[in-house]
């Protein structure tokens, strides 16, 4: 089989794989949120309630008909789009329809879309800061593995990572005054006002996973330079920088892809902390105010959401490692 | 590769050597000293090492673990990392000397003069760049060439060391090579830039026997061909005698006997020599009972006074004074031949050979 | 079946007569996954595929073999690491090859195995005599009085000092843990053992120590051993008997003198032409040397009838048709090749 054809193949199989993982997570935190003995009618009427506007309520969230009819209704609204009907109202909501939030009385896939940009920008913009710095300092440090500087190095890494996440989050939001005021811009429409208004953000998660990455690619690189082929590319002549960052560091990085992929994911399914501190109003803000409120239908957004990344990025770890790493075969 | 016919087996015919007369030393090693302080004290690796080797030959250095023989010949490729070593001596390549040599000229002796070739070719090549383009970035460093011209030059040496189809494997990775192949690969890439010296540190160790006969075979080939200088590092008696023309036989950090290989291993003057022949189980006659040398390897930490073997030396008794616990024998010749010499305190070496040691011998 | 005893204490059933130890049409074959994407067809690595061997008591039997021929796998087999996908393993005449773990018990404390690397095989964090006290207790050799005087014995019988037994394996060198591990396998009792590369991560002179502490147990406590090594000259000098694998059978099997001198299948005779010889530099005159050309075949897709026609010399039609019988060709030798005789001239330079 050709090379290509296979890559095309294993991709094919795995998104298969993917979505079928996509769809037992949906069924499973349904049941988990509608089964369960609570009262979601209720809640969301909050305390002065009449019965009629429990029913109500309960018919539009369809809360009213059989379970399985509920999962069916909420799954032909991903494919297909559907019907909800608020105090009378009918009103439509398109494919991929997550939902009808009630409480902020907005389509779930609105609210989802217009909060993941936000997390993807900090997330991402975080990730390129830790990625510089950690594997910048991690190769460096394992270089001069023993001197002083190595052990500054990994002092620094220690007493950042004792600092708890949002204890750094608060400290530069109360005292980096000089930073630009953090708020989201979208991008698209004044790519400046975007960078700055989440520069903050971005220094908070750059600097904390800075500490962790920088002891993985340190850790990383020791043993890539104390293996044989590394010996072997000295002894051929060839630079020390050529050494150190083609042969040392091309085997050093890959176990770092495999945790970063899996942290990735993680933060993408919401920077909680960073997001509340810097008033970013993204997948975390999101679940965590449609969690205090009992918001159902924005929590099982964000679970979607959450478990699409995580099955995505999964993907994308085995596909890069195969591409690092000749060895690995698909299969 | 199918150039047998049925019915005759592909055979080899070991050529005696020609004991030439001594020529010009390219490789001179003198009074090198390798320590490596570590938070247990000193690590005395290779202590007073000389010895020569001239083109167009090969010495053996044979020795067990931690006698020295990789760590001493690391350091004639500047292998080692000067924030951990300590190198002090001399070592001359062609008249350049290694020691103290700055890292930009390493860089271009290393690989262009002077290569080496490691025990695992499984671990010794990179898994994730292609054969060919390792061998393509050594020629690279040493020739301003074109990608294109590099590869050819892959191409041709691939084939040269009996790589099958070698235009189809330049392009595959290590692992797509079997063990035989891969340590082929590994030969291909140090003789790329042909170098006067071949430095092979246990090239068949990791090898299957039929495998490290073809690799051997290749080595004494190749070195026909290109003429250089070889060191061939191995703990294989059987091994140097196949290859090597002279031997030193090494014993923690020092030489305790060096000479040509059909004398030192026909008739070894140096106790520790004796007990490594007579550990050695034989192919052919009646099995002996083997003789082996009592205890283990000193630690290089602490090197035992004297003579560093008399804690095992079972002649230690017939040297008058202690002299094996207080005083360290030289590298010195013990018989009539110049050519040869061992670090023994012992008068009569070889007549306690033939009469002693020589009846018992497998 | 034949009739079977069942000593009381033991629980090993024995058939009276039989030999020690029978490996009779042995197979392993290993699961792996194949290519392709919807037809993604199981392939089966055919690690052992027919392995027949008989050890006698008290009686050493050498394995051969270079990487992937299946020795270490057959070492797996016989004590039950493992169990084949065809074929049968007796011990006393008694078939052990499917038994549960359980009836396994009583057969795993007489049969021993000692692995290749003497520091990956202890337990790093256990004392000597621990480890060694462990062997004794699993297979209740000992009152709990008793163990420390056993362990100590045990200790001194492999040549350590018997004082050291509250050491950690770290404190020990190679040739130290390797006699430790040989002290466990000790400490069942056993009446074979299973010997899996024992000396080959030794250096020389410690192989050497090794060695003659093996051939000191055989001779005085009369254990069997199935000894498994690359290196022809130490399997020469320990066993009676030799067997020489290739791609998962046996090809060649005698005794070992009749082996070594008159080898007759191509694959014993290349690879006994090949080990390099130090004869050499005492005058014995060089020998022409057989070169076998290419590499092993995958034992995924072996090739059909003689597997090693491949890279033979003789091959013949009939070789890719008719998978040779190990059959015997001289007294207790047993070949399995069509055109086997002796080579014309000595494989081995003789020593004058």
């Amino acid at each position: 089989m050709k090379e290509e054809q296979a890559v095309l193949l294993y991709i094919l199989r795995r998104v298969l794989s993917a979505i079928s993982v996509v769809i037992v997570t949906l069924v499973a935190s349904f049941a988990l949120f509608f089964f369960a003995p609570t009262d979601p009618a209720g809640v969301i009427c909050g305390p002065r309630c009449t019965p009629e506007r429990v029913a109500d309520i309960e018919s539009s969230l369809g809360l009213d008909q059989p379970k399985v009819e509920q999962i069916a209704l909420y799954m032909k609204g991903i494919v297909a789009g559907r019907e909800y009907s608020t105090g009378g109202v009918v009103r439509h909501c398109d494919a991929p329809c997550l939902g009808y939030s009630y409480t902020l009385g907005q389509p779930v896939t609105k609210l989802i879309a217009a909060a993941l940009p936000v997390t993807v920008s900090i997330v991402l913009g975080g990730a390129v800061v830790y990625l510089i710095v950690g594997i910048m300092a991690g190769t460096i440090a394992a270089q001069v593995r023993g001197t002083s500087l190595d052990r500054f190095v990994v002092g620094s890494t220690l007493v950042v990572q004792a600092i708890p996440y949002f204890v750094f989050a608060l400290l530069i939001a109360l005292y980096a005054t000089f930073l630009p005021d953090s708020g989201y811009h979208p991008f698209l429409d004044n790519p400046f006002a975007w960078a700055s208004g989440l520069l903050a953000a971005w220094l908070t998660i750059g600097v904390t996973n800075a500490a962790s990455y920088t002891r993985y690619s340190r850790a990383s690189m020791i043993e890539a330079l104390g293996q044989d082929f590394v010996r072997t590319a000295t002894s051929k002549g060839i630079s020390r920088r050529r050494v150190v960052y083609r042969h040392g560091l091309r085997a050093g990085l890959t176990p770092v892809v495999t945790i970063f992929g899996i942290d990735l994911a993680f933060q993408l399914t919401g920077a909680i902390f960073t997001e509340s501190i810097f008033n970013l109003p993204g997948i975390g803000l999101l679940t965590l105010r449609a969690f205090n409120q009992y918001d159902l239908p924005v929590l099982m957004g964000g679970v979607l959401i959450g478990s699409v990344v995580l099955v995505v990025m999964n993907l994308v770890v085995d596909i890069v490692y195969t591409v690092l790493d000749p060895r690995v075969r698909l299969g | 590769m199918s150039d047998q016919t049925p019915g005759a087996p592909t055979t080899v015919t070991r050529v005696p050597r020609d004991p030439s007369a001594n020529e010009e030393a390219y490789l001179e090693v003198n009074d090198l000293q390798v320590q490596f302080p570590t938070a247990d004290g000193l690590v005395r690796a290779v202590q007073g090492l000389s010895y020569s080797v001239p083109l167009r030959r090969t010495l053996a250095i044979v020795g067990e673990s931690g006698s020295g023989k990789s760590v001493s010949s690391m350091a004639v490729l500047g292998l080692h990392d000067r924030k951990v070593a300590r190198i002090t001596g001399s070592i001359k390549v062609g008249g350049r000397e290694v020691v103290n040599m700055s890292d930009k000229d390493l860089e271009g002796f290393r690989g262009g003069d002077a290569a080496m070739i490691f025990q695992d070719p499984q671990s010794s090549l990179h898994p994730y760049f292609t054969v060919g383009n390792q061998i393509m970035e050594s020629y690279r460093a040493h020739n301003n060439v074109s990608k294109r011209a590099a590869k050819e030059r892959a191409v041709d040496m691939l084939g040269r060391v009996g790589i099958p189809n070698p235009r189809r494997r330049v392009d595959q990775y290590p692992h797509e090579f079997s063990g035989g192949m891969r340590q082929r690969a590994m030969i291909a890439m140090a003789l790329v830039n042909d170098p006067k010296l071949l430095i092979a540190d246990e090239p068949t160790t990791a090898l299957d026997v039929t495998v490290q006969a073809q690799i051997l075979d290749l080595i004494a080939d190749l070195q026909r061909d290109f003429g250089s200088a070889v060191v061939f590092i191995t703990h294989d008696l059987g091994v140097v005698a196949e290859i090597a023309d002279d031997i030193l036989v090494m014993y923690a950090g020092t030489a305790v006997e060096h000479g040509p290989v059909n004398k030192i291993l026909g008739q070894p003057l140096h106790p520790y020599a004796w007990g490594l022949l007579e550990s050695i189980p034989a192919l052919t006659g009646d099995p002996q009972p083997l003789h082996p040398i009592p205890g283990s390897p000193p630690s290089l930490l602490a090197v035992p006074s004297g003579c560093p073997f008399h804690p095992r030396c079972e002649f230690k008794d017939r040297v008058p004074d202690d002299w094996c616990t207080t005083l360290r024998p030289d590298l010195i010749p013990r018989t009539a031949d110049l050519g040869r010499s061992s670090r023994c305190h012992l008068k009569d070496p070889d007549r306690i050979f033939e009469t002693e040691i020589l009846p018992r011998l497998p | 079946m034949t009739e079977t005893t069942t000593p009381a204490k033991s629980g090993v059933r024995t058939v009276p007569g039989a030999p020690l130890l029978e490996l009779d049409g042995v197979k392993m074959h290993f699961k792996t996954k194949g290519e392709g994407f919807l037809a993604r067809r199981t392939q089966w690595v055919q690690a052992v595929d027919g392995v027949d061997l008989t050890v006698g008591a008290g009686e050493t039997i050498g394995l051969v073999g270079e990487s992937g021929c299946g020795k270490s796998t057959t070492a797996r087999l016989i004590t039950r690491l493992l169990e084949p996908t065809a074929g049968e393993i007796r011990y006393q005449g008694v078939d052990i090859a499917h038994m549960s773990e359980r009836q396994l018990r009583p057969y795993r404390r007489e049969i021993q195995l000692i692995f290749q690397d003497p520091y990956s095989s202890l337990n790093p964090r256990h004392t000597v005599g621990t480890i060694v006290g462990t062997a004794l207790r699993t297979h209740g050799m000992v009152a709990k009085s008793g163990e420390l005087s056993r362990v100590q014995e045990l200790l001194e019988v492999v040549g350590l000092n018997p004082e050291h037994y509250n050491r950690y394996p770290h404190e020990f060198s190679g040739g130290q843990r390797q006699r430790i591990g040989i002290a466990r396998a000790l400490a069942a009792r056993p009446k074979i053992i299973v010997a899996d590369e024992p000396v080959s991560a030794l250096d020389v002179s410690i192989q050497a120590q090794v060695m003659n502490l093996l051939e000191s147990l055989r001779s005085e406590l009369g254990i069997a051993f199935v000894f498994i090594a690359h290196d022809l000259g130490v399997v020469r000098h320990f066993c009676d008997r030799v067997a020489v694998m290739y791609l998962g059978r046996v090809v060649e099997e005698g005794p070992r003198d009749a082996l070594y001198q008159k080898p007759q299948h191509p694959y014993t005779q290349a690879l006994l032409s090949a080990v390099p010889d130090i004869g050499v530099v005492r005058g014995v005159p060089p020998k022409n040397r057989i070169r076998l050309v290419g590499d092993v075949p995958s034992p995924v897709d072996p090739p059909s009838g003689c597997r090693f026609r491949t890279r033979c010399w003789k091959a013949q039609d009939i070789c890719a048709t008719e998978d040779p019988a190990l059959i015997e060709r001289a007294p207790a030798q047993r070949v399995a090749c069509h055109f086997a005789e002796p080579p014309a001239e000595s494989i081995l330079a003789e020593t004058a």
